[in-house]
């Protein structure tokens, strides 16, 4: 079946085959992450603006770094850079970057949907990179690619996502790739930040720590914000933590092969003790570099290359370009 | 001035139960029961063979947005809308810049209304000081200067003490007092309805909660201080709950619905389009569905169009930057129809009812009527014409209207003004 999409906007909209396209795009891609010569000849010539207007350190760097293995130029722009500032609007940014000739647009903004809005006016690819509370696509892409990698097939598997689900767009893309992969999914945490709501989407809602954990395969931590606290939404970090908080006695509850996952930045000692985030079950670090193949897959098939055409090899001046036609 | 011979329509007229095929006569701007044989050949005859005649149409809630806000809308553009949606009477938000919260701002708008406006257009005052909700605005200077209601409208009173001083102080003038009920510190933020679509979209939901509870708290203040209290936009199940209960105690609590709220709900946020952003957001089929039993029973007294016209680059955002509020007043009537007649077998009589005698009642103005020696307010239109809405085209000067695009059912044909004809063939006359 071959890739037709241009733009990535939500998981929700994806296929199962789609997703299982990007995995195996991304597997392809993982391969050349590791060689001396990281750089393939995908996207040579093609401009990516990576148009960050709200702040991020994990998600840019891997944009970056996985459109410059690429072999593509990079653009980066910020909103304390940029023209918004200004009051420039940004249907009026994103179309001058259109005039400046880019190929391609990846935009994490703090307003959800405005991706969507963007690529209806664009006819450049647009990518999602974590749109408000909504969605953020390659992270659930690259969440489900890890969980694949340590425990294959995901179908029947008991995930649980702990913490702060209402404001999450990792939660939301999480829950729509593994609803459609097959996983059954419990959201888990304080009563105010999980509403009931979530089990239209077809995921199950508990605050009951022990009875979710037990027997989990996975268990993916969200970082806990003090904003929230002020906001009313829970009484104080230390409250967070006594009931929450993911400890050395709660991970015995778990599976004995379960991961620990969390898409970062981690708060030690709040939701997550730091012994587990760096031991044998964290899977934190691979999440990241399998952010980099991911968003590699997902910038080569929305730049129009097609899963079977992905030859990693180093590019060199003579090579052809993977997926040239 | 002229004389009308208005033949052959269905004439309808909710004050006098009337519903029948006849005429219409006007002389002098007011309703005569015939014209003398000379008068007659030099009247105006307008054929309404297979047409509606019924009281002109009124709107006790549009924002015309002068003075202050003229990129959006003016008191004539805005009037020039209301015409060609078949209303003869609108009421004006207070929401202006400055806002109107003291007997020069009425004036300025009354002189304006008096030189632009091809209707009747009436201001309304803020409860309190610039709308800020900490102090009482001159209620009885605003009244002297001609208002016919007070609200903060977009701006609920917070304190439930001032309320209840304002509905106090105002009902020593007669004054309804209409609320925007919204419980601001619920709804920080907020931006659509808060349920399962706001959690899948990832928007800030708006809770029915927060409406609810101001509706409760005007309840209780109406029957406490014996106030008129008027309820603006009611959008939840809950609400209609509380008011039916509060009527049936006898409270002096009147409420409104818009077209939009009875018509659309916030599955069709999907697609973050901000012509469905507004505030009190839409909400879902149940709450619709209450609206609907509530207009049906007389729990909720009238149907108000919230006309609020933003210009297409202000709608033109992400959805969350955007501005609240639709223009309604070119749609409403064929919206109103196709859901309340069309869609739940509502007699026509009465819906007309909901937009003409009623709201004139609520306001204390003597429209909404086709009696004999009333000032000739006419809106003549056809139930069964197909039309395509086109908002670039209408009146208004914005175009934010969800139902552009869309095919109508019910066309207004002819709106008259005290015997003036103001709208008629797709023209302001």
């Amino acid at each position: 079946m071959p890739w037709t999409r241009r733009h990535l906007l939500t998981i929700e909209e994806l296929s199962l085959a789609e997703i299982e396209q990007i995995h195996a795009t991304a597997v392809a891609f993982k391969s050349t992450l590791t060689r001396s010569v990281k750089k393939v000849p995908a996207l040579r010539g093609k401009t990516i603006v990576n148009l960050f207007l709200e702040p991020s350190t994990r998600t840019r760097l891997a944009f970056d770094m996985a459109a410059k293995r690429l072999s593509a130029d990079v653009i980066s722009l910020d909103g304390s850079s940029s023209s918004t500032t200004k009051g420039e609007t940004l249907r009026d940014t994103a179309q001058n970057l259109q005039a400046l000739q880019a190929d391609m647009i990846v935009i994490r903004h703090a307003a959800a949907g405005s991706p969507l809005y963007l690529s209806r006016i664009l006819n450049i690819p647009v990518i999602n990179a974590g749109d408000g509370a909504h969605e953020h696509p390659t992270q659930g892409l690259l969440d489900t690619f890890t969980m694949k990698e340590r425990l294959g097939c995901l179908r029947g598997r008991k995930v649980v996502i702990l913490g702060d689900i209402l404001f999450s767009r990792v939660a939301r893309s999480n829950i729509h790739a593994l609803t459609k992969m097959g996983a059954a999914v419990t959201l888990v945490g304080p009563s105010t930040l999980v509403p009931q709501w979530f089990t239209a989407m077809g995921v199950r809602v508990s605050h009951d720590l022990r009875g979710a954990l037990a027997d989990a395969e996975v268990v993916m931590l969200l970082r806990i914000q003090h904003e929230r606290q002020a906001a009313g939404l829970f009484p104080s970090i230390g409250e967070y933590t006594s009931m929450f908080g993911l400890n050395k006695t709660r991970a015995s509850w778990l599976n004995p092969k379960a991961i620990i996952m969390h898409p970062g930045p981690i708060n030690r000692g709040v939701e997550i003790d730091s012994e587990l985030a760096d031991g044998d079950r964290s899977v934190i670090l691979q999440q990241v570099t399998n952010g980099i193949a991911v968003r590699m897959a997902v910038l080569y098939l929305c730049a129009g290359g097609q899963p079977e055409n992905v030859t990693p090899a180093p590019a060199t001046e003579t090579s052809r370009p993977a997926g040239a036609e | 001035m002229s004389s009308l011979w208005i033949k052959n329509a269905r004439v309808i007229d909710p004050a006098s139960q009337r519903d029948a095929i006849g005429d219409l006569f006007v002389a002098d701007g007011k309703f005569v029961d015939s014209l003398s044989g000379a008068t007659k050949k030099r009247a105006k005859l307008i054929d309404a063979q297979g047409l509606v005649a019924c009281p002109g149409l009124i709107d006790v809630h549009v924002h015309f947005r002068e003075p202050g806000q003229t990129h959006k809308e003016t008191i004539g553009t805005g009037s020039r809308a209301a015409a060609a949606g078949g209303f003869t009477t609108v009421v004006c938000m207070p929401n202006t810049a400055p806002v109107a919260d003291n007997p020069g701002t009425i004036q300025l708008m009354n002189d304006v209304i008096r030189r632009d406006a091809v209707i009747r257009v009436h201001p309304t005052g803020c409860i309190t000081v610039g709308m800020k909700g900490d102090s009482l605005a001159p209620i009885g200077s605003l009244k002297r200067a001609g208002v016919v209601a007070i609200t903060d409208d977009g701006d609920c009173v917070q304190s439930n003490d001032l309320m209840r001083r304002a509905v106090e102080y105002a009902k020593m003038f007669d004054l309804p007092v209409m609320d925007h009920c919204q419980d601001q510190s619920m709804t920080q933020g907020a931006v659509m309805n808060e349920g399962v679509m706001s959690t899948r979209l990832g928007l800030r939901g708006w809770p029915n909660a927060a409406e609810d509870l101001i509706v409760a708290r005007n309840v209780i203040l109406s029957e406490y201080t014996g106030a008129h209290i008027h309820l603006q936009h009611i959008s939840s199940r809950f609400s209609v709950d509380i008011i039916r209960r509060a009527k049936q105690r006898g409270a002096r609590i009147t409420a409104e619905a818009t077209p939009h709220h009875i018509a659309l709900t916030d599955d069709l946020l999907a697609t973050y389009d901000t012509h469905f952003k507004m505030n009190p957001p839409l909400r879902t089929e149940v709450d619709r569905q209450a609206l609907i039993a509530g207009l049906r029973d007389g729990t909720l007294d009238i149907i108000a169009t919230d006309h609020a016209p933003h210009t297409d680059y202000e709608k033109d955002k992400e959805f969350d930057y955007a501005p609240n509020g639709i223009i309604g007043l070119e749609t409403a009537l064929p919206v109103t129809l196709d859901i309340l007649v069309r869609k739940n077998k509502f007699k026509l009589p009465f819906v007309i009812d909901l937009m003409t005698r009623r709201p004139a009642r609520l306001i204390n103005l003597p429209g909404g009527t086709l009696a004999l020696g009333a000032e000739a307010d006419i809106c003549i239109f056809d139930p069964a014409e197909k039309w395509l809405y086109d908002a670039k085209v209408g009146f208004s000067k914005s175009s934010n209207s969800p139902w552009s695009g869309q095919t109508l059912t019910g066309r207004v044909k002819t709106t008259i003004v005290g015997g003036r004809i103001v709208f008629s063939g797709g023209r302001i006359i």
